[in-house]
């Protein structure tokens, strides 16, 4: 499967797993924005030595896939770029950090292996974060839930209208590049001649195409926003959704979580 | 370039989210200003086109590699800075939350790096300084790579900056920067390539599709507001006015220079002994028809008005003869050539 395959099926993941949700969700989108930016700000925050505070983190991970019905194998999947770039800024730690701070026999775990290894925790948490807000409240919902933050109309209109033609022109893409590789087989990619001639199409499309939508919007109705379906969140729900993420999340920030469960045994 | 939220420190996250929160506050500002409707569309699709060319392989010749365009001079060399500054921010949101293409979190520094100085630095330093007498295949070739390796090299001295202010790596900072720079060099010449690619075949097709295409074509692509006779007309006018006019209005208080001397020596008067200075300042009051600005042994206002228009066209004549002159010289060393 090509990038561009790829892409398509991801997308079309995210919105297979939206059309399912609609209307069953009492949590308004913006608790769920709300609740994974602290994730994420909280993760990040962990010090560089600390592998068991951010190992608890996990937590709101397991508890919100599980919940949600996401599948982690999909989630996984895409922690492969950031582990790799987590990865190569972090390579140089164990080597420039050589203090041992765990030894047993011959086996010995300096603090720049540690603090590698919980570089590569806070990419994994975060990506996998993002992906639980995606996939539980939608292009949609993040698009309402910046609207109510105040977000200029406009931007949100454009974000909107990006996540709706993303799908056709990723297509359209597909489509070329596979009458290209029909009529130069065993190529890798589009030959320096064919550079500007074939993005260049695309794009003139693409241009036709925002005046056919616009003209499309105009007849519609479009007074300057495009009004979504609003998100069906109950107030109370999504308050008490929010508050009680932020107290555990900050409980598990501030204390030792695994030391202390651990030391009940 | 895209930075991880793992890379970024909360308070340097929040930093950039401002710096890049101003940014688009001023786009916003100056799209709605434009009060075009009808380009928020265009801005939307765009969008998807640049995230949508970004997912093709064009194959670099003899590399057996392959490179993508850059998104941010593309669409600031179609939209504008500011529209194509806020549709690249929709393709980072969108990159970021879809497919995990950077983090929330480092979304303001994402911002930054890529759609700030792509739309920014390389349309208005770049873009519009090579446009601004006509656009031509040559000129978009040499802005487009220009633009991508300039803006590329700064969003990546921008990542150095960030990642080591957050902490995060133990590399000390001349390594990074002599990792990250070369690098990026490289992936900004291809990006450039592309990207000249894709502008000059629009350019070909569609020209008036690209920001600050003037259909008049290069002869008339910055025709000035008023004529050349006119606007000699009016200066002429207005030295006549400030010379003899603004001129009855001319203090009798020291200058800024004669105060300090006052101040220093008690005089603003130099005083000079020699036969050189005598000799000097005979020729000077048998020749000056105005000297301090007046009639000789007179003290009319009328003195000082006409010494005004007369030193006003004075300096005119001389500037004009002068520009001939040297007009003339480089008329003559051009030939030569």
């Amino acid at each position: 499967m090509n990038r561009l395959q790829k892409a398509v099926k991801d997308i079309h993941t995210v919105d297979a797993k939206e059309a399912g949700r609609k209307g069953q969700s009492k949590v308004h989108p913006l608790s769920r924005l709300a609740v994974t930016v602290l994730y994420i700000l909280l993760t990040v925050s962990f010090p560089k030595y600390d592998l068991g505070g951010i190992g608890a983190m996990v937590v709101y991970l397991l508890i919100t896939g599980i919940w949600e019905e996401i599948s982690f194998r999909e989630a996984l999947g895409r922690i492969w770029p950031v582990l790799l770039l987590a990865g190569a800024v972090g390579i140089a730690n164990p080597f420039v950090d050589r203090k041992v701070c765990w030894e047993s026999g011959s086996l010995a775990v300096t603090y720049g292996m540690v603090s590698m290894v919980t570089l590569m925790l806070k990419g994994i948490f975060s990506v996998m974060a993002s992906y639980l807000l995606i996939m539980t409240v939608g292009m949609e919902g993040i698009c309402s839930s910046l609207r109510v933050l105040h977000v200029p109309k406009e931007f949100v209109t454009i974000l909107l209208l990006m996540h709706r033609y993303l799908i056709v022109l990723l297509k359209e893409a597909e489509r070329m590049m596979q009458a290209y590789r029909l009529r130069a087989p065993g190529q890798k990619g589009i030959h320096v001649n064919a550079w500007g001639a074939f993005a260049g199409q695309l794009l003139l499309r693409s241009v036709d195409r925002a005046q056919t939508v616009y003209e499309s919007m105009l007849l519609r109705g479009y007074t300057g926003e495009i009004i979504g379906k609003r998100p069906v969140g109950k107030r109370g729900i999504s308050i008490g959704y929010a508050v009680s993420w932020t107290l555990v999340l900050a409980g598990i920030r501030i204390l030792p979580v695994f030391q202390m469960v651990g030391s009940l045994f | 370039m895209h930075m991880a939220d793992a890379l970024v420190a909360p308070v340097v996250a929040g930093t950039m989210y401002a710096c890049s929160g101003a940014a688009m506050g001023y786009s916003m500002k100056k799209v709605r200003l434009e009060n075009a409707p009808e380009k928020i569309p265009v801005m939307g699709v765009m969008g998807a086109f640049v995230f949508a060319a970004q997912m093709i392989n064009f194959t670099i010749p003899g590399t057996g590699s392959s490179g993508h365009l850059c998104g941010g001079m593309l669409l600031s060399a179609v939209l504008g800075p500011e529209a194509g500054f806020l549709s690249m921010i929709g393709v980072l949101l969108v990159q970021c939350l879809l497919f995990a293409d950077g983090g929330l979190l480092a979304l303001g520094c994402n911002v930054w790096n890529m759609a700030f100085y792509g739309c920014f630095v390389g349309a208005l330093v770049i873009w519009k300084h090579f446009m601004k007498k006509g656009m031509s295949r040559k000129k978009i070739m040499a802005a487009s790579v220009l633009g991508c390796m300039l803006t590329l090299q700064m969003g990546a001295f921008s990542v150095t900056l960030e990642t080591l202010a957050s902490g995060i790596t133990e590399l000390p900072f001349g390594i990074f920067v002599s990792v990250m720079q070369p690098i990026h060099l490289a992936i900004g010449l291809v990006e450039g390539l592309i990207t000249a690619a894709v502008l000059v075949f629009i350019y070909e097709a569609r020209p008036e599709l690209l920001w600050g295409y003037n259909a008049q074509g290069p002869e008339g692509a910055r025709k000035p507001k008023m004529s050349y006779k006119r606007t000699i007309a009016v200066l002429v006018i207005a030295a006549a006015v400030t010379g003899g006019l603004v001129s009855l209005a001319a203090s009798s208080h020291p200058d800024g220079l004669e105060w300090s001397m006052e101040q220093v020596a008690g005089t603003a008067e130099l005083e000079t002994e020699g036969s050189a200075y005598a000799l000097a300042g005979e020729i000077l009051e048998t020749t000056a028809i105005l000297p301090d600005y007046a009639w000789k042994s007179s003290e009319s206002p009328t003195g000082t008005t006409f010494s005004g228009i007369f030193g006003g066209a004075v300096v005119i004549l001389l500037s004009v003869t002068g520009c001939y002159i040297l007009r003339f010289f480089k008329g003559r060393s051009v030939k030569h050539e």
